[in-house]
């Protein structure tokens, strides 16, 4: 898309551009490359000297069980995510779609965990299983379960899954209802005229009709997954125990600043930047297209 | 809908107040937990019920925080919090604005590369660069100040995006009608144009706001001063106390104060949050 | 004074033409219509005029001064937009005002010049509006007063009614030709619409794909198409097209189907022997008695207009079979009170001078019979 009018001026545009484009160098691009450029080098343990290794560093992580093994949580924790907080989100958008009365009320209670700050939401379900205090810790241990996210791997992923799940729904559920909301209501009613009931006209008209929103939702789920959970796990269960919640963005920040090995560090960035340029281009691919309608 | 079955309807409503109960059942814990007094937590499960302790506890957290984690008031922490939100916020507006008037109302030698180098950091969140832009940031002697919190994260694309798009669909007929009544580029910015994307500033503003202030990682890096902690990132020094169990009571004050500002947010502005929302479509 | 010149206009983007050279004066005070189908570079002439799209070659003055490099606001026009261009965060008085205002006039000046064009146009009373609260026809006059406070020597009106119902549109019509009376501001129209080309312009420019096909008076383009496509394009319903031979001596016209036209006295001698095609319209197509017939037309469906009757069919021989009807719809306009049936065959002679024969190849008009 383009404007078919535009103004005319030799330097004015750039005057105009000059801010973002300097911040997005100084803090981004060089970074980036920087990133790009140590993650061919190795350092010694004492800094002191660096050595080009080309793509060594990379066959490395690729053979380094941890590394995998960190892969691997990554995947399951955003599926999990993903799918939990779609879930559920999906089925309150459908039913505050349905309902007419306190629909307003409905949607304002179930949006602001949105405000809520990843770390922050990680520190409230922290609380919620604590194995000494939690209520759902108790709950638990009353049904003969002995829940411990300190000592059980399994414990402690599902906690940072529900936590990131349970602040995501709120997003999921507005871009669910914004789609239920777009679907013209004469194509219900023509499924109803033609005898499908409720049930029915959800999955053969409804549900198809919402696969861009779904999809869409699908991407950025797991864009959020992958990132924006650093602060869920890094202020509950620092990726413990053991690696059973280290995904890979928690990985590349404990691998550089606490373990200090930036040749790896900077080829996990790589890694991750291939990772998200991949699904932002998917994204980029949709928001064009829906613009475009 | 379609068709009267109160049955249904009575199901529906019983499925959306299940989901409001554990979308706030955490919330509800937390501001229970927040008004006990610290022995509570030694004598097991926590009761449902909030106690009494509530005043006690906030204004320990508010005015001296907790000893353990650096003693920072929770009060200057939520101050920087706001500067550093606000800082983010409005910078982002403004920058982008104006990268996406040039790129949008202009025909220049290399849009194309600038567009292109704007939008390459849709696609890198701070946590995938995390070491290179500390170095860099350090290197400026930006750590521990409001300008090494707020300006790395203000050239992020997502507004430039939105702005972008928006100024796609003002109609060509009003920079024409503009050129005729005799407007420049920067008379027409500000005559035409700014006043018609004040929803959408609003809008992002909310957004943006509530970015800046749950950002955990950045400042978690770059601040080591106190006195430059931010109240998220204030909340993980409280937790991650070694060898004993956090002071539940004082860290949930906490968390609840944390919160109070973006939720307060969301809910009194839901319209140009959830417009604000849907349109940057993050 | 302000007339306009165009010589040699052409404009490209890139490597495609979209205008092939456009050569014409318009005279000081007159009103011109440019008319044309969408993509026929008609809009694009006109924002070539404004100054929004810039002239590839050839010379464009206004009052006698090469406008070529000037900027819009240097050329001493004013426009008026399809979808009006209102500015929507200002009031009606905002909008009309915003040009005076960056041309640095005082504000007693701006006052009144606003407040004279209000008064004109009726909008005393929605001064404070917004344009949001106003209607489309309301929208419509603002759009103009916006142009009229400037007192520019030229209106530029880029289909100015086409958002507008058909009802408010024949109004406001009127409207502006009477504005334009009135002020006797020189007046550049581009629409779509023929009828509002024909009510409207002095002279109308019939443009097709970049060409200006016809350059005349509303009634000499109706009497004397230069083409195919004018004839076509302009009266409605449109014109009749019919596939016809001459023969060798000039003095028959055949069609296709056998039936011979203007059996008398006619005289076609330069072209003898050519393929043509045979225009004729509607409303020249009389009821006559079967001697007198020229064509035969089966009717196949009516349409009741009220003061008029339009009846499309197929022509059929004089005798036979309707079996051997040709292809081509023909349709007739003929007074409401007439008695006509689908299934009816009429007997039809066109008036005299009302053939117009064209050149199957080129378009190009060939003579009239």
């Amino acid at each position: 898309m383009e404007k078919r009018v535009v103004f005319r001026h030799a330097w004015l545009p750039y005057l105009l551009l000059l801010p973002q484009l300097a911040i997005t160098l100084v803090f981004f691009i060089w970074p980036a490359s920087q990133a790009l450029y140590q993650s061919v080098l190795r350092q010694d343990p004492f800094g002191l000297r660096t050595a080009f290794v080309g793509l060594q560093n990379f066959e490395r992580l690729f053979s380094d069980p941890t590394y995998l093994n960190s892969f691997q949580v990554t995947v399951v924790f955003s599926l999990a995510v993903a799918a939990l907080s779609m879930g559920a989100a999906l089925l309150f958008a459908v039913m505050a779609d349905r309902v007419i009365r306190g629909a307003m009320a409905y949607k304002t209670l179930l949006i602001w965990p949105y405000a809520v700050a990843p770390a922050v939401a990680g520190v409230l379900w922290w609380l919620l299983f604590n194995p000494t205090i939690g209520f759902m810790a108790a709950v638990l241990d009353r049904l003969g379960y002995d829940w411990n996210h300190f000592v059980d791997g399994g414990d402690a992923l599902l906690l940072v899954i529900l936590a990131s799940a349970w602040k995501q729904i709120s997003y999921n559920f507005l871009f669910f209802l914004a789609g239920l909301q777009a679907i013209p209501r004469s194509l219900i009613e023509a499924a109803a005229i033609d005898g499908a009931g409720p049930a029915r006209r959800f999955w053969t008209i409804v549900f198809p009709l919402l696969s861009p929103t779904t999809f869409f939702l699908l991407v950025v789920n797991v864009v959020y997954a992958f990132f924006d959970t650093f602060g869920v796990i890094h202020a509950t269960t620092s990726g413990g125990p053991g690696q059973a919640t280290t995904i890979l963005v928690y990985k590349v920040f404990s691998d550089g600043f606490i373990g200090l090995n930036l040749g790896s560090s900077a080829a996990q960035s790589v890694v991750l930047m291939s990772i998200v340029i991949a699904l932002t281009v998917i994204q980029f691919r949709y928001i064009e297209r829906r613009v475009h309608y | 809908m379609v068709e009267n079955r109160p049955l249904v309807t009575y199901l529906s409503h019983g499925i959306l107040l299940a989901g409001i109960l554990v979308v706030a059942f955490p919330l509800w814990m937390a501001f229970v937990a927040s008004t006990y007094p610290p022995e509570a937590f030694n004598t097991g499960v926590l009761p449902l019920w909030p106690g009494d302790h509530f005043w006690e506890n906030y204004s320990t957290a508010l005015s001296a925080g907790l000893q353990a984690a650096g003693g920072v008031p929770v009060g200057l922490m939520m101050l920087n919090s706001t500067v550093m939100a606000l800082a983010i916020a409005i910078g982002k507006i403004a920058i982008s604005l104006l990268s996406a008037y040039a790129v949008v109302y202009f025909r220049f030698p290399g849009r194309m590369l600038c567009f292109w180098t704007i939008f390459v950091t849709l696609m890198l969140p701070v946590e995938v660069r995390i070491l290179p832009t500390f170095e860099v940031v350090a290197d400026l002697g930006m750590l521990n100040s409001y300008a090494g919190l707020s300006i790395p994260l203000i050239a992020s694309a997502t507004a430039t995006f939105l702005f972008r798009q928006f100024f796609l669909t003002v109609p060509d007929e009003l920079v024409e009608a503009a050129r005729i009544d005799g407007a420049g580029p920067l008379r027409f910015f500000k005559d035409v144009l700014m006043p018609l994307s004040r929803t959408n500033i609003a809008a992002l503003f909310v957004i943006l706001f509530i970015y800046g202030w749950n950002q955990y990682l950045w400042p978690l890096l770059i601040t080591t001063e106190e006195s430059f902690y931010t109240v998220v990132m204030g909340i993980q020094r409280m937790v991650a106390v070694p060898d004993s169990e956090p002071q539940w009571h004082v860290v949930m004050a906490t968390a609840i104060l944390a919160m109070i500002p973006p939720v307060f947010v969301v809910i009194a502005m839901q319209r140009l949050f959830v417009r604000g929302l849907v349109e940057t479509e993050k | 004074m302000a007339e306009i010149g165009f010589a040699g206009v052409k404009k490209s983007y890139g490597d495609t033409r979209v205008i092939h050279g456009i050569d014409m004066q318009i005279a000081d005070g007159e009103f011109v219509v440019i008319v044309g189908p969408s993509g026929c570079g008609k809009s694009t002439l006109l924002r070539m005029v404004a100054g929004l799209e810039t002239i590839t070659e050839g010379e464009i003055s206004i009052g006698g001064r090469v406008v070529n490099g000037l900027e819009p606001k240097d050329r001493d026009i004013a426009m008026v937009f399809q979808n009006y261009a209102l500015y929507p965060h200002m009031s009606v008085y905002e909008n009309m005002a915003y040009g005076l205002k960056i041309a640095k006039m005082s504000k007693a000046e701006i006052e009144q010049r606003v407040q004279a064009a209000a008064g004109m146009l009726e909008l005393g009373h929605l001064l404070q509006r917004k344009p949001r609260q106003l209607s489309g026809g309301q929208r419509q006059r603002v759009a103009m007063g916006r142009a009229i406070v400037r007192d520019p020597s030229t209106f530029l009106f880029d289909e100015p009614l086409s958002n507008l119902d058909a009802k408010l549109r024949v109004q406001m019509r009127l409207e502006i030709k009477q504005l334009q009376r009135r002020l006797g501001t020189t007046s550049l129209y581009v629409t779509h619409d023929q009828v509002e080309a024909m009510t409207l312009a002095d002279r109308l420019i019939v443009m097709n794909a970049g060409v200006a096909e016809q350059i005349d008076t509303p009634m000499a383009i109706y009497e004397r198409p230069a083409s195919q496509f004018v004839a076509g394009f302009i009266g409605s319903p449109a014109m009749n097209f019919l596939p016809a031979e001459i023969s060798g001596d000039g003095r028959r016209l055949s069609l296709t189907h056998g039936l011979d036209l203007r059996s008398q006295g006619l005289d076609l001698g330069n072209l003898g022997g050519r393929t043509v095609r045979v225009g004729v319209r509607p409303e020249h197509l009389r009821l006559v008695d079967t001697a007198e017939a020229e064509l035969h037309l089966l009717v196949r469906l009516v349409e009741t207009l009220g003061a008029d009757l339009l009846a499309h069919g197929h022509l059929v021989p004089a005798e036979g079979a309707p079996s051997e009807a040709a292809e081509e719809i023909v349709t007739v306009r003929l007074p409401g009170v007439a008695r006509v049936r689908e299934g009816d065959t009429l007997t039809l002679r066109a008036a005299e001078d009302s053939l117009h024969l064209f050149d199957p190849e080129t378009g190009k008009r060939l003579a009239d019979v």
